[in-house]
């Protein structure tokens, strides 16, 4: 129970942390900000001071820190300079298309990785599957989709080229985020399968008249499965990334697009929210990962005999 | 195992073509990106009445949508490629080191509080910090190796604090203690080479995933800005004529490709070869 | 039961072929023990998972015959083997803590065993696990069934381990090495058990590195080198009159060398009063006080837990006592400052239990010696614990561990020390390979008069060593004495108990 609340205790600290050091980045951008609030719009001595009124612009810095940590605690993200609507809405809206690509392509990563890691023992099957995982690994992903969007979308017709209608316009993105993915975990998982398999307690199950696919899948995967659990916040970093320059590659409406357009345009608020949110999830997953971790192996759990 | 199998697994040696081929390509690309126009034309000049040729004798790589030799520009993006992944490889492994000894060495309260940074630095994904450092210092270079550098920076961090860990506490330190020589020459004679053993390797596989990124940020325009013949940004450039003239954005992206895997395999293969060297209980 | 002629295992690696085992032949009767005794590399591993099919990946496996159960295992398919595997044989490795898999429950894995062999449904399973964990005389059986391989100590684990191979009724059972990582009171223990399934009409095959071990449970014992059997009989016929010069070594090792003379002791090089470390509320190491003279051999022996590793640790100046203090030749050493004492850390050197730890792997044999500023020539020193100059030259990773444990002696010999520190240096050595370094030790202190302060837990190889000893039972002396006098009159009851578990033959053995 202690390795619990420590590894939670850990996670808000990192929290904190990430959400300081964005902040950080805020603090350094250059330019006012009271003259980006007012863009192009009216400006008069009166608007200006409403302005500093309503983001308290004129209290001393580390009020300001303290104030946009208990806002952001409260889910209060802030205003969009350019939209001029709260940024949780933007955020809320575009969400969804982008959680369905992440998801999808999370579930179909991980299960081919799972299906090729025990299915490719053999030492034919390894060194191709092998070959082709450098391959996806190393291959920018916006290539990926070009060359799918290429031969699939343009080529043979079977998939739209853009947008988000239909199960059909998720297929070639999904896939494209899935294929780096699954490369590193076939090899994260094989590796853990093959360094499981020359422990001593294979030789013993093996031993007592297992078939060989059932030490595999009954003894070895579990002890394989350690590795790769703690690949999970690494794993939601490269979607998250990924989903940003897929989304631009297949036009697709979502997260990535709000990100890159206030990039552009200097909306602080919107990329800070975007940042700073992913940060958290990270953190959640992580953490997430260690319990699941204590779970699986009982070592760490600190039992005395 | 039995004796017999273990010193089977030790004497397995693997010849691999691949890294042979793998090294060369690697020289390649250095000489490539060293001397562009040896090997190229000028990427910038522009022929109207060539646009969007497909590759041929005269433009073994075709014409861009301004007529421009794609295999020109291919040649000189190499020096943009390589220089972004090297010096945003180099802030990362530097200040990756320093840090990562410090945590190692110190005392625990600081070497938590380092840990939590560093575990702070990376909740970020790669791409989101950079385009956040984008957002505040505007596109190009610079901000792509800055980027770059400091979203890489806890990965070797990491990897060394660890490795500081384990060789404070290994038997050859303890056993020199017996030889009478001062602490410091204990770190500088063992501690700091058995640490930084493992980085040169660690670089090079880190400098094709830098390479990556920064091809994937130039590609959403936060690179180099045209017309500089940045890879990604060739392949973004090319996107609209897709359907027609697929070699101005394939070949720049089979570039990147190729040199990521050459990095990789190479550094690969010497991990595996040095894999014993820094490991005190081997075999 | 088992007929074995001309067996042959080659292993193959690309292009390397390496013959495990080159025309072993045998036999195993219903009930009997048979014992194959070899170094590591000898091929009796292999020879014994032959018999389960379990040779290893890439071997080729052939012999004129092989019969299993009366069957020619020769043309089994995997799933004949598999019905031989924990139904007909039992196999059991060394170090249950790896041997199990720790990521199961230990029940889980004994009941794997009835499943993949029907000997109990679904319901009954639990009640056979518990029933099975009583006949290996495990306490508390249905706690421990709960409970993963690392809760469990180290003979509880190696027992239920025992369980899980007997689970399927076989009548045969293989140990592979079964007592090796265990303390000397716990091996005894398991010998026994494994006595007692004999008794219960189980076959034996034991594999061990140790003719001791086995001597005692063995009907006939089969010695094996390089892959060949070397020679082979029973056991009372093999150790009073062994023919092969082989079977003379492993004999000798395991009855014990004769003593060295001991030599008149000097002066006091170290003394240790009242030592005493806690950490936390947990004392290590209580009340322990001992004197060590210049060329004097100091055995100190105690199993895992007992302290011995602190108290060397404090004499070594690595560990500061909670109280008690420390002084080497003449000065006082623990309480002073390192800094202080720096000057005179040459004259104190430390072996270590794993040598390999204590090289830096990226340096050579010739740095490595080099680094203790050795006043003559490293071949010098190279030669005096019995290596050639050219092992200068390789890297220790290199090199066999009873090389790697004469490298790390000639090191500490180099700085001309007045007293070395031997913490455990033999024990994960092979039987004869350890009668060679204790020679090397004794012949140091026979001719430098260097003094030694050997650790070990083993009772026999202190005896065979050392000139006075010290027993440590849980953090304290529980008795001192010269070895001769503490072992035939030993005071304390644990001294007795570590005693009587010493496997070491009786027959043969050296009086003081």
């Amino acid at each position: 129970m202690r390795a619990v609340l420590r590894r939670i205790g850990t996670g808000l600290v990192v929290l904190w942390a990430a959400a300081s050091a964005a902040y950080l980045a805020l603090l350094a951008a250059p330019g006012d900000t009271v003259d980006s609030i007012v863009g192009d719009g009216a400006d008069t001595p009166l608007i200006r001071s409403q302005i500093i009124a309503e983001w308290h612009l004129d209290r001393p810095a580390v009020v300001q820190y303290l104030d946009y940590l208990g806002r952001a605690g409260h889910g209060d993200l802030g205003r969009s300079y350019l939209l001029q609507r709260p940024v949780r809405d933007v955020l809320a809206g575009q969400a969804w298309p982008t959680l369905k690509l992440a998801l999808s392509a999370a579930v179909l990563g991980i299960l081919l990785a799972l299906v090729l890691a025990v299915t490719t023992r053999r030492p034919w099957a390894r060194r191709v599957s092998s070959t082709t995982e450098l391959v996806l690994v190393s291959t920018p992903p916006f290539l990926i989709g070009i060359i799918l969007l290429s031969v699939f979308s343009f080529r043979f017709g079977i998939f739209p080229v853009a947008g988000d209608r239909g199960f059909a316009a998720l297929v070639l993105p999904a896939v494209t985020l899935a294929l780096p993915i699954a490369g590193v975990l076939t090899q994260v998982l094989r590796e853990g399968l093959d360094r499981a398999l020359d422990e001593p307690f294979a030789v013993t199950a093996r031993a007592r008249g297992l078939r060989a696919s059932a030490v595999l899948i009954r003894h070895a995967l579990r002890h394989a499965l350690l590795p790769a659990v703690t690949l999970i916040g690494w794993l939601f970093g490269i979607l998250l990334g990924g989903a940003v320059i897929i989304e631009s590659v297949f036009g697709r409406p979502g997260l990535g697009q709000v990100t890159l357009s206030a990039v552009t345009s200097k909306d602080m608020p919107v990329v800070l929210a975007v940042v700073v949110l992913s940060a958290a999830v990270y953190v959640v997953l992580n953490t997430a990962a260690d319990l699941t971790y204590l779970l699986i192996d009982p070592r760490l759990r600190g039992s005395r005999p | 195992m039995t004796a017999a199998t273990a010193q089977l697994s030790l004497g397995r040696r693997r010849p691999r073509p691949g890294f042979a081929v793998a090294v060369a390509f690697l020289l390649l690309i250095l000489l490539v990106a060293l001397w562009p126009g040896l090997f190229a034309g000028d990427p910038l000049r522009a022929d109207p009445l060539q646009v969007l040729q497909a590759p041929s004798a005269a433009h073994w790589f075709g014409t861009d949508q301004l007529g421009r030799d794609v295999f020109d520009r291919v040649v000189h993006g190499a020096r943009h490629s390589l220089s972004i992944g090297l010096a945003a490889t180099a802030i990362g492994v530097t200040a990756g080191i320093l840090l990562g000894v410090l945590a190692g060495l110190a005392h625990r309260f600081a070497d938590e509080a380092l840990s939590r940074s560093f575990d702070a630095l990376s909740a970020f994904p790669l791409l989101l910090l950079a385009l956040l450092f984008i957002a505040v210092a505007g596109p190009g270079t610079i901000s792509l190796v800055v980027a770059i550098g400091i979203a890489t920076l806890p990965h070797y961090a990491r990897v060394v604090r660890a490795q500081t860990f384990v060789v404070r506490q290994a038997g050859y330190v303890t056993q020199a203690v017996a030889f009478g020589d001062p602490r410091i020459r204990l770190v500088i004679r063992h501690v700091l080479p058995n640490v930084l053993g493992p980085v040169p390797v660690l670089a090079m596989i880190g400098l094709g995933e830098a390479i990556l990124a920064a091809a994937g940020l130039s590609f959403l325009g936060m690179g180099p800005q045209p017309p500089s013949p940045e890879w990604g940004a060739m392949l973004s450039e090319g996107r609209g004529y897709l359907h027609i003239a697929w070699w101005a954005s394939i070949l720049p992206g089979l570039a990147v490709t190729a040199t990521v895997i050459s990095l990789t395999v190479t550094g690969r293969h010497l991990q595996r070869r040095f894999e014993g060297r820094t490991d005190g209980a081997g075999s | 039961m088992i007929r074995v002629e001309d067996l042959h295992v080659t292993f193959t690696a690309g292009r390397r072929r390496i013959e495990a085992v080159r025309g072993v032949g045998f036999t195993i009767e219903p009930g009997e023990c048979l014992a194959i005794v070899g170094e590591s590399g000898s091929g009796k591993s292999v020879t014994a998972r032959s018999l389960v099919g379990l040779a290893g990946p890439g071997a080729e496996v052939t012999a004129t015959r092989l019969e299993i159960d009366g069957r020619d295992a020769r043309a089994f398919t995997e799933s004949d083997w598999r019905r031989v595997r924990g139904g007909f044989a039992g196999l059991i490795l060394q170090d249950a803590l790896v041997s199990l898999d720790p990521l199961r429950t230990v029940g889980a894995e004994i009941a794997e065993v009835l499943a993949t062999h029907r000997k109990a449904g679904r319901r009954d399973r639990s009640a056979r696990v518990e029933q099975l964990l009583t006949d290996v005389h495990v306490p508390e059986p249905r706690r421990r069934a709960g409970q993963h391989p690392h809760q469990l100590s180290g003979g509880l684990r190696q027992r239920a381990l025992i369980a899980s191979a007997i689970a399927g009724e076989p009548r045969l059972l293989i140990a592979d090495e079964p007592t090796t990582a265990l303390d000397a009171t716990v091996q005894a223990q398991i010998l026994r058990l494994l006595a007692e399934r004999r008794a219960a009409g189980e076959a034996l095959l034991l594999i061990s590195h140790d003719l001791a071990v086995v001597a005692q449970l063995a009907d006939r014992i089969i010695v094996m080198q390089d892959g060949r059997i070397v020679e082979a009989g029973t056991t009372a016929a093999l150790l009073s009159a062994a023919e092969h010069p082989y079977t003379k070594k492993l004999v000798s090792a395991a009855a014990g060398r004769r003593r060295p003379a001991a030599i008149k002791p000097g002066p006091v090089v170290a003394r240790a009063r009242a030592l005493r470390r806690d950490y936390g509320r947990h004392a290590v190491v209580r009340e322990v006080s001992l004197d060590i003279h210049a060329g004097e051999i100091v055995g100190l022996v105690g199993e895992s837990g007992s302290g011995k590793t602190t108290v060397a640790q404090m004499l070594f100046g690595l560990v500061t006592p909670t109280s008690g203090d420390v002084s080497f030749e003449g000065a006082r050493w623990s309480a002073v400052p390192e800094r202080r004492r720096r000057a005179r850390r040459r004259r104190l050197q430390f072996v270590s239990q794993d040598p390999l730890s204590s090289f830096d792997p990226r340096w050579r044999v010739g740095r490595i010696i080099a680094e203790a500023r050795p006043a003559g020539p490293v071949a010098e020193l190279l030669e005096r614990v019995g290596l050639g100059a050219d092992v200068a030259d390789r890297y220790p990773r290199q090199l066999s561990g009873g090389q790697r444990q004469r490298v790390a002696v000639a090191r500490a010999l180099a700085p001309r020390p007045s007293l070395i520190i031997c913490d455990e240096p033999v024990s994960a050595l092979d039987a004869t390979v350890q009668a060679q370094v204790l020679d090397l030790l004794a012949g140091i202190r026979n001719d430098d008069g260097t003094a030694l302060l050997f650790i070990s837990h083993d009772l026999g190889v202190v005896r065979d060593l050392a000139d006075r000893v010290l027993v440590l039972h849980d953090g304290a002396v529980v008795e001192q004495g010269p070895v001769g006098e503490v072992l035939a009159h030993p005071q304390h009851d644990y001294t007795r108990k570590l005693l009587a578990a010493a496997p070491r033959l009786e027959a043969t053995r050296e009086t003081v």
